[in-house]
């Protein structure tokens, strides 16, 4: 059998072990398979690949959405929002603050609004094909990771641009995306399942994003927040996200320490509950259409 | 002997008719639970029917099984249960080893990729690893015939270029199990004929195949084994030569009308007459099958009726589809008087220039005490005849017509 391509071929499904698969009906509460999911793999590569191949071919002017999207909104919020009405912004300029906000909110945005469709957009490979549902509402989130690193890059732009120098703060990025990640995919799993049972999700949709941005700090800073109430505030992910982003990338203001603990702990139960109510799904969502 | 690669015991499959079919409005959730909230812990009690009743099958290494039966006698739910698509309601099975299930043509195909994109997309989707693809990219496009248009987005496709390319990607995969519903019944003959010979090599390679058609043939040269499904039972496990000899006759025995009759689920009133069997009686040669057109001449098509009680004022409708149920032609039969017992309706057609393929006939009647019939054909009208499509043609409809062409009043040569 000839091989073309590199060495590292992964083995052919005939040259592995025959492996054993049980059917069953659905029993008890959580069947993950994390075995199974790596190997699935390339499947979640190509899910991925085909989302961000698909998002900009028919666009004008392509992957400039990405850069343009987030600008623009900057500069709105910067001029009715900073000039206008005056909200504090830590004593960065406005179009930093917004930007360092909007970066990491566009990026969760999309991946969560892209993960509660996902299900429901494949519903007809659902129905002919197996592989783990997981793998959906993940690429959902992962292909998100495109535009966001494109938007990262003139965030880091802009920021210089201003003369802020980011620090050894700059180190918690990679945490914080993690964390933003975490409470898409988290946040997906439980509105994907839904939304393949009640198509009202898509309703509510709109209104759950603009709420929850309003309920995040990106067009204000968590300071505004009166303090006794900043503990109700740090149960949403975000807060910390977004507060750490402008953080990290700025060095101004101070590490949102407790607020990211918080944080952490309560995207750790959403996608924990999200496993659990999308495995329950799983098993009858090819029997919905 | 071969070792068991599947084996499953008892398989059942209940679905919900009604309201779960479509999905639930969160009112209705709602509502339901505003009025006695403990009612959300016994849900509703629903419809239900069971798809699949009991089914248990052992299948070896390298064994090719065919799966028979009529439509909604559960042979998909089969193949979706066995491919992990859909859990049993009870019952379990085990496979040993990877399994590639073909439930459609052009499984993942996105119109916005090209060709090439869609080939390695539609082929991971269907299990194949990237490496396997590039290994096999060259042959997958040549099978297709579709060397020049790969990088061509396949929403510019004919639909014959784009079930080329599908079905190409789709032929090959290799698994060591797999499962085929149906899928080689669309396409022109010359390229069924091209999938069937792949799925003969793939066959001999010794892998396992479980397929289900309505073609028989196709079953007859593929399989060693059948099974046939009726009404979501298991009826008949056993030589192909038996289990399809057993169904055919059974299909076509006029004392068993379910079998072709949906009359008792669309109606409570007894059906007032019904379509027993259809044949192609003319043109007809000895030893040739009534339900294959071969030459592009005068057809006359035969509908027997069976009346158990007179027909007064009734309607009769006769639909031809082609396989992917588009309409193709319709007659209305109104005010029809029948005599109680057996009658014979003869559709006479200068010609029927169809394109090479498996068409089928249905019939709806009513009368005007409203006891209806729907009727589906069985078998499908395999068309044969030759194609008179040009070569090059990539558009192609469904009239298979013969065609001169002149420029300036100068004929074309074909």
């Amino acid at each position: 059998m000839a091989f073309s391509g590199t060495s590292t071929a992964p083995l052919e499904p005939s040259a592995a072990p025959s492996p054993l698969y049980h059917i069953a009906p659905q029993r008890g509460w959580l069947e993950l398979r994390p075995r199974e999911l790596w190997d699935y793999r390339e499947l979640l590569f190509f899910f991925v690949w085909r989302d961000v191949k698909i998002r900009y071919k028919q666009t004008f002017i392509g992957v400039a959405w990405v850069i343009l999207q987030p600008l623009l909104t900057m500069a709105v919020f910067t001029l009715f929002f900073g000039h206008l009405a005056k909200l504090p912004s830590q004593g960065l300029p406005y179009p930093v603050f917004y930007f360092a906000a909007l970066v990491p909110w566009t990026y969760f945005s999309t991946a969560l609004l892209g993960a509660t469709g996902i299900v429901v957009e494949n519903q007809r490979v659902i129905t002919k094909v197996y592989f783990p549902r997981l793998i959906l509402p993940i690429s959902a989130v992962l292909s998100g990771l495109v535009d966001f690193a494109i938007a990262f890059l003139i965030l880091v732009g802009v920021t210089l641009a201003y003369g802020l120098r980011p620090g050894f703060a700059a180190l918690y990025l990679p945490f914080l995306l993690l964390l933003a990640v975490a409470t898409a995919l988290g946040a997906g799993l439980w509105l994907s399942a839904l939304n393949a049972l009640y198509r009202d999700v898509r309703y509510v949709m709109p209104f759950l994003m603009q709420f929850w941005m309003f309920a995040s700090p990106v067009v204000y800073p968590a300071s505004l927040v009166p303090q006794r109430w900043r503990w109700l505030y740090g149960l949403n992910p975000m807060t910390g996200v977004i507060e750490g982003f402008r953080w990290a990338l700025t060095g101004q203001g101070s590490a949102p320490g407790v607020l990211v603990l918080a944080s952490s702990a309560v995207v750790l139960l959403i996608l924990a509950g999200g496993l659990l109510f999308f495995q329950r799904m799983e098993g009858t969502v090819a029997d919905l259409v | 002997m071969n070792r068991v690669v599947i084996h499953a015991e008892a398989l059942s499959k209940r679905y919900r008719i009604g309201p779960i079919e479509r999905p639930m409005q969160l009112r209705e959730v709602l509502t339901r639970a505003l009025r006695s909230p403990l009612s959300l812990l016994h849900p509703a009690p629903r419809e239900t029917f069971w798809a699949l009743k009991d089914v248990s099958l052992e299948v070896r290494e390298g064994e090719v099984l065919g799966l028979i039966g009529r439509n909604g006698s559960g042979k998909t739910t089969l193949l979706k249960i066995l491919s992990r698509i859909t859990r049993p309601t009870s019952g379990r099975a085990e496979i040993r080893g990877h399994v590639g299930s073909l439930l459609e043509v052009g499984t993942g195909f996105h119109p916005d990729l090209t060709g090439r994109e869609n080939t390695y997309l539609s082929g991971a989707i269907l299990g194949m690893r990237k490496q396997e693809i590039a290994r096999k990219f060259g042959e997958i496009v040549a099978f297709a015939e579709l060397e020049k248009f790969i990088d061509t987005p396949v929403k510019h496709y004919s639909s014959g270029m784009y079930v080329r390319l599908a079905f190409a990607v789709a032929a090959h995969l290799e698994p060591e199990i797999l499962l085929v519903d149906e899928v080689l019944a669309v396409g022109d003959i010359k390229f069924q004929k091209k999938c069937l010979g792949k799925m003969g090599d793939v066959a001999r390679a010794g892998r396992t195949v479980v397929l289900v058609s309505h073609q028989l043939n196709q079953i007859r040269r593929l399989c060693h084994r059948s099974l046939w499904l009726d009404d979501g039972a298991l009826r008949q496990d056993g030589p192909t030569a038996e289990v399809t000899a057993a169904y055919e006759s059974a299909m076509s025995a006029t004392d068993s009308p379910p079998a072709q009759s949906a009359a008792q689920a669309s109606s409570t009133a007894p059906p007032a007459a019904r379509i027993v069997r259809w044949e192609i009686a003319e043109p007809s040669a000895p030893g040739a099958s009534p339900h294959t057109l071969a030459s592009l001449g005068p057809v006359a098509i035969r509908f027997v009726l069976d009346a158990p009680v007179p027909l007064r004022h009734a309607q009769l409708e006769l639909f031809l589809y082609n396989a992917e149920r588009v309409l193709l032609w319709s007659r209305q039969l109104s005010g029809l008087h029948l005599d109680s017992g057996r009658h014979s309706l003869l559709l006479r057609f200068p010609m029927l220039p169809l394109r090479p393929g498996a068409y089928d006939w249905s019939a709806t009647l009513w009368d005007d005490e409203f006891r209806s019939d729907r009727w589906d054909s069985f078998p499908s009208l395999l068309v044969a005849t030759e194609s008179l499509q040009h070569p090059l043609d990539e558009l192609s409809g469904p009239l298979n017509l013969p065609c001169e062409l002149s420029v300036n009043s100068t004929p074309l040569l074909p």
